[in-house]
């Protein structure tokens, strides 16, 4: 791959019978950067995933990625063999990638030391908890050392300490020069990916770095306790936030909009078919 | 209360399947009950041979299905003929008083054979071959290695591969480095192994506590258990595929094993069977399997005498399991080997042209 060319999607349309999955939608996944997908239930962030992967195939648009040995994907679901232990999970993948002997135990002692799963190894992985679990999944999609790592939704359902423990091995595989994509639902997870692409119903609303993506808002945002518009605000705390399309009077004290008012605000704007 | 029955009967109008095994399980069971359920065998395939087969043939009475009339053969021909199952008895009339040798692993026709012979009195000396007592446990158990084979091939694949997917590890495979061939052998293999260590036991207990001999060549019967495997382990692939979890793939296999206990000859007899049935039996790999290994084992059939089973069940084995296997491999990666619409800008790393 050049410099230049990242891997990702380009003008994706997908199709599940009459449903549109996905739309026209470019993602760019660099390498050694931590790319966010986010949106709600539905967006399409899967979708787009596991076109990268070659799970889905797409009507329309290009999918560019490296051969599947280069690829480490961690599924929505557990991402590993329950009835099987850890070890015997590493020592699967491993093989199934071609990693073998010293080689192949070198890399799993290093990878479930950082996880902190040494202890576990003769654990059966249904028996660990749903952290330990996940960072097994993560274990096994980094095993081979991929050039692009695929995760979705890696911290849905963990606790806190394991979420920080996840964010640290997906920063660890970008430092390394892996291209990592990820879908997540934590916005605060999205704010440390070095870009994010915001989905809503296939369609992108937003894409690149955070910080450029908090200026992406089309309009305004007030904070208000009592909303002129229910159907465009939004609780947050004890106070509602509101959207005002650009050209209409807002009502209430302006705000800065950070990262949750911008996907709600975004989304609001396409459906109310105001242009980015 | 009526919002919970309305409930169920809206969950169970989109439960398809267990909606089609209460509508045509009944019926399956009438029809097969009322037309194959029959343990009286109404006529039998009859060869006379020796010097008066002529008069022997005709003397006898209309229950006795004559094909074969042939004053030219032998004793050792009549036993050949029974041996390759082309007749049910074969009348020897090389003497003063004619022999009927009845084959005993056609256990309901030979009874009855019997029974008509005992009837006619002294005119004929019965010798029941390959199962002189009539014992039901020698024709039961070649039947029951192919029931194992089944339950094997059918639920247990079915159930293995349906978990794969149900957990979403069968996603995953999809996109590792593994061949989809790769992927569907390394999954079908153990089953293959463990039903045939289940079949190497069961043969074994059963010639060594039922005493249930095995005359046959043991190559003939691996030859045709290795293939019956092929159909059934299709059958376990095929129900994975269109199974989303374990209890639908249980249900499934239920309603394709349940055709093949009540059908495939192993309880009721196919000769009995009202030709309609028959025909659906004739369907059904265990039939075939059932006619292999009751040949092989009690009758040491040849090979080339069990030409029609063993292709039958090739024939099913080719269609069945590539047929599964194709639908289980479209469903493993479905996006490989699709490019999209546009070319991509560098091929080599294009996902959707793998």
């Amino acid at each position: 791959m050049s410099a230049q060319q990242a891997w990702g999607v380009r003008d994706l349309t997908v199709t599940f019978g009459d449903v549109v999955a996905l739309d026209d939608v470019s993602v760019d996944v660099p390498d050694g950067q931590v790319v966010g997908l986010v949106g709600g239930d539905g967006a399409g962030k899967t979708t787009v995933l596991r076109a990268l992967v070659g799970e889905v195939r797409a009507q329309r648009g290009s999918v560019h990625a490296p051969p599947a040995s280069r690829i480490g994907y961690l599924p929505a679901s557990s991402g590993s063999w329950a009835e099987l232990s850890v070890r015997e999970n590493v020592d699967f993948v491993g093989k199934s990638f071609g990693l073998r002997g010293p080689a192949l135990a070198a890399r799993s002692e290093t990878l479930l030391e950082r996880a902190g799963l040494t202890g576990a190894r003769d654990r059966l992985a249904r028996q660990l908890s749903g952290g330990m679990r996940r960072k097994l999944g993560f274990c096994l999609a980094v095993l081979a050392e991929p050039e692009l790592l695929v995760l979705d939704e890696p911290s849905t359902g963990v606790d806190p300490v394991s979420r920080v423990e996840l964010w640290r091995l997906v920063s660890e595989a970008a430092a390394r020069g892996t291209a990592v994509v990820m879908s997540t639902t934590y916005l605060d997870e999205a704010e440390r990916c070095a870009a994010l692409v915001v989905l809503d119903d296939g369609h992108v609303l937003v894409s690149g770095p955070p910080d450029q993506a908090l200026d992406a808002v089309t309009g305004t945002v007030t904070v208000t306790t009592s909303p002129t518009h229910p159907e465009r605000a939004w609780r947050r705390g004890r106070e509602h936030h509101e959207w005002w399309p650009p050209g209409e009077r807002a009502h209430g004290q302006v705000v800065t909009p950070d990262l949750e008012d911008v996907v709600i605000a975004a989304s609001l704007a396409r459906r109310a078919g105001v242009p980015a | 209360m009526r919002a919970m029955v309305l409930k169920e009967f809206r969950e169970l109008r989109r439960d398809r399947r267990t909606l089609a095994m209460i509508v045509f399980m009944p019926l399956l069971l009438l029809v097969i009950f009322g037309y194959a359920a029959n343990f009286s065998v109404g006529s039998v395939a009859t060869a006379v041979v020796g010097p008066h087969a002529d008069q022997v043939a005709a003397a006898l009475p209309d229950f006795f299905d004559v094909t074969t009339v042939d004053a030219s053969r032998t004793a050792a021909d009549a036993h050949d003929l029974v041996q390759r199952r082309e007749v049910d008895v074969a009348f020897v009339a090389d003497g003063a008083k004619a022999r009927a040798l009845v084959d005993g692993s056609n256990l309901f026709a030979a009874q009855a054979v019997v029974s008509v012979l005992n009837r006619m009195g002294d005119q004929v000396s019965v010798d029941v071959l390959f199962n002189p007592d009539l014992e039901t446990s020698w024709v039961m158990i070649p039947a029951i290695i192919g029931l194992i084979l089944t339950f094997i091939g059918t639920i247990v694949t079915s159930i293995g591969l349906v978990r794969e997917r149900q957990t979403g590890t069968l996603e995953q495979l999809a996109v590792m480095p593994i061949r989809a061939s790769t992927v569907i052998l390394g999954k079908i293999a153990p089953y293959f192994l463990l039903a045939a260590f289940d079949m190497t036991v069961v043969t074994l207990l059963g010639v060594w506590l039922f005493g249930v001999p095995f005359n046959g060549n043991v190559a003939v019967f691996a030859l045709g258990a290795a293939i019956f495997l092929f159909v059934v382990l299709g059958l376990g692939v095929f129900i994975s595929t269109i199974s989303q979890n374990a209890g639908q793939a249980i249900q499934a296999a239920f309603m394709m094993m349940l055709p093949q206990i009540l059908l495939s000859g192993m309880i009721f007899p196919l000769d009995a069977m009202a030709a309609g049935v028959r025909w659906i039996a004739y369907g059904l790999p265990l039939t075939y399997f059932t006619m292999i290994s009751q040949g092989v084992m009690l009758r040491g059939a040849p090979v080339d005498s069990l030409w029609l089973p063993l292709g039958a069940l090739t024939l099913m084995a080719l269609l069945i399991f590539t047929g599964a296997v194709l639908r289980f491999r479209r469903d493993l990666a479905p996006g490989r080997g699709h490019a999209a619409g546009r070319p991509a800008h560098h091929g080599d790393h294009v996902a959707s042209q793998r």
